[in-house]
């Protein structure tokens, strides 16, 4: 379903960051991408967003190259992703708006999509997230979980078969951040998404990812990938197993760029 | 501010001046009674001069906004124009051009146009710069999430640049208002039989009627104040958000 064909990317004037890299997830896996800043996580998730292009080869999903952003791909980002002038309903609206402003194009929204009956869709899912009494307020006014809910609502009211995160739980406290880690599991297996979180973090990578796909030192050539089939679980965190896998991805990590987990 | 606050402030300089017209004791400082008397027996006439004035700088403001923040939305994202454009500005901002005033009443006379020229080339510029420099700070997070749920260039200018840029134009106006009437003044004193500037001139210099001059200059004195708050009325009312506790 995603698929890098030979992947090279670099910035202007900067060494690669990919090179000839070829990488694939089927539909409905859930993958973490893990490694240290700037080692080419968010670069990777931006290419499939289709909000960078790389300098050479393709990103595939469905077998269609993706050269802008495709309708059926959520983004959430780790912050700042909300509009501060908007409330959390209108926020959670934005992208139902936004089709809505284009109508069924095949380029900003899906060819088969209908003038959706907006606050209908809205506020189921503004209920399912658990965001339904802060409804009227502002970003500025609520808490980092809250937001990342909202940011959630948002996205999946659109009804994405992929759903891409940027350490999407890096800013929360850690019960929030397992609450938020169960319920994206939850709703991924729900909706059967193929979900692709990059994160810093190897608990994080090690709990949400049924595959873990490690970022050394650029330039990346290889993927080297961690099969984790217990991944999701809630009782997984407990496990001596658990604990054992991270030890696995750490070690797979060069170590001078091991950051703090 | 709170609606007590303004009227004490108000009673207390009220109070102030009354005290200070008796000890000076001089017919170019009327009492504030004398003035009100003024008000009074004049009402008629100063509300045309006023009504002209207004005008005007409504007008004024409103074409600066329609013009000044498209191009400092364009110029905040599109950093090719800005490049081309930003010198431009950067040289034309720190003109006075007031100084100007002489030369559009050369070319354009003394007409309605000449005056709302001035202005609006004086708050072109003023309303310009903030609006492109917020536009250019909207944080790449934000962008690329709402490029994410398929919003182009339209639908950014729509629903991120605009209501972003939105608290920046009315600062930018706020701070505008007291340069627009202040210009308004000059390019009324010159050569026009209508307006508030033309109205405290003529008083002052010409009819030497102090109570009169002064009256005038409280009339345009409320006519700031009541754009001042029109815009924080119109503040809370687009960017709700801000003021959310």
């Amino acid at each position: 379903m995603i698929e890098l064909r030979d992947v090279t990317f670099a910035y202007a004037a900067g060494k690669a960051v990919f090179e000839h890299f070829n990488w694939t997830a089927e539909r409905a896996e859930t993958w973490a991408v893990v490694g240290a800043s700037g080692d080419g996580k968010t670069t990777l998730l931006m290419m499939l967003a289709g909000l960078r292009l790389p300098t050479s080869g393709q990103v595939l999903i469905d077998s269609q190259i993706i050269e802008r952003p495709r309708p059926r791909t959520g983004l959430v980002l780790q912050e700042y992703g909300l509009l501060p002038w908007a409330t959390v309903a209108e926020n959670a609206a934005l992208g139902l708006k936004l089709r809505n402003y284009y109508g069924p194009d095949g380029r900003h929204a899906p060819e088969d999509h209908t003038v959706a009956p907006e606050k209908e869709r809205v506020d189921y899912w503004l209920k399912r997230l658990g965001i339904s009494a802060i409804r009227n307020r502002y970003p500025g006014q609520i808490s980092g979980g809250q937001r990342q809910r909202a940011a959630i609502a948002r996205t999946l009211a659109l009804e994405p078969d992929v759903l891409l995160m940027d350490e999407p739980f890096a800013a929360l406290d850690a019960p929030t951040r397992e609450d938020l880690q169960n319920l994206t599991i939850e709703l991924q297996r729900e909706h059967h998404l193929t979900l692709v979180i990059v994160t810093h973090n190897i608990e994080d990578a090690v709990f949400l990812g049924q595959h873990i796909l490690v970022l050394g030192a650029p330039p990346h050539t290889t993927p080297a990938v961690i099969d984790n089939p217990l991944s999701g679980d809630t009782g997984y965190r407990t496990l001596t197993a658990f604990y054992e896998k991270c030890s696995d991805v750490r070690r797979r990590m060069p170590a001078h760029r091991l950051q703090p987990a | 501010m709170q609606r007590r606050d303004i009227i004490i402030t108000t009673v207390i300089f009220l109070l102030a001046w009354q005290l200070f017209a008796m000890i000076v004791q001089r017919d170019i400082l009327p009492s504030p009674l004398q003035v009100a008397a003024a008000i009074v027996t004049q009402f008629g006439v100063l509300a045309r001069h006023f009504i002209a004035s207004a005008l005007r700088v409504i007008v004024s403001v409103i074409i600066a906004i329609v013009l000044a923040v498209p191009a400092g939305l364009a110029m905040g994202q599109m950093p090719r124009l800005n490049r081309i454009f930003s010198p431009i500005a950067y040289i034309l901002y720190p003109i006075p051009k007031i100084v100007f005033l002489p030369i559009v009443l050369l070319f354009f006379g003394a007409t309605d146009f000449s005056k709302v020229l001035m202005i609006v080339l004086i708050l072109f510029f003023q309303i310009l710069v903030p609006v492109r420099d917020d536009a250019a700070g909207i944080r790449p997070e934000l962008l690329n999430s709402v490029k994410s749920l398929g919003a182009g260039r339209r639908a950014l200018f729509r629903f991120v640049y605009l209501p972003a840029s939105l608290p920046a134009v009315l600062t930018a106006v706020r701070l505008s208002i007291g340069t627009a009437v202040a210009v308004l003044y000059i390019t009324e004193t010159a050569a026009t039989l209508l307006g508030l500037g033309y109205y405290i001139y003529l008083n002052a210099s010409t009819l030497f009627d102090y109570p009169a001059t002064y009256a005038g200059a409280v009339a345009m004195g409320v006519l700031g104040l009541l754009l001042y708050f029109f815009i924080d009325w119109l503040e809370r009312r687009v960017c709700p958000w801000k003021f959310a506790g």
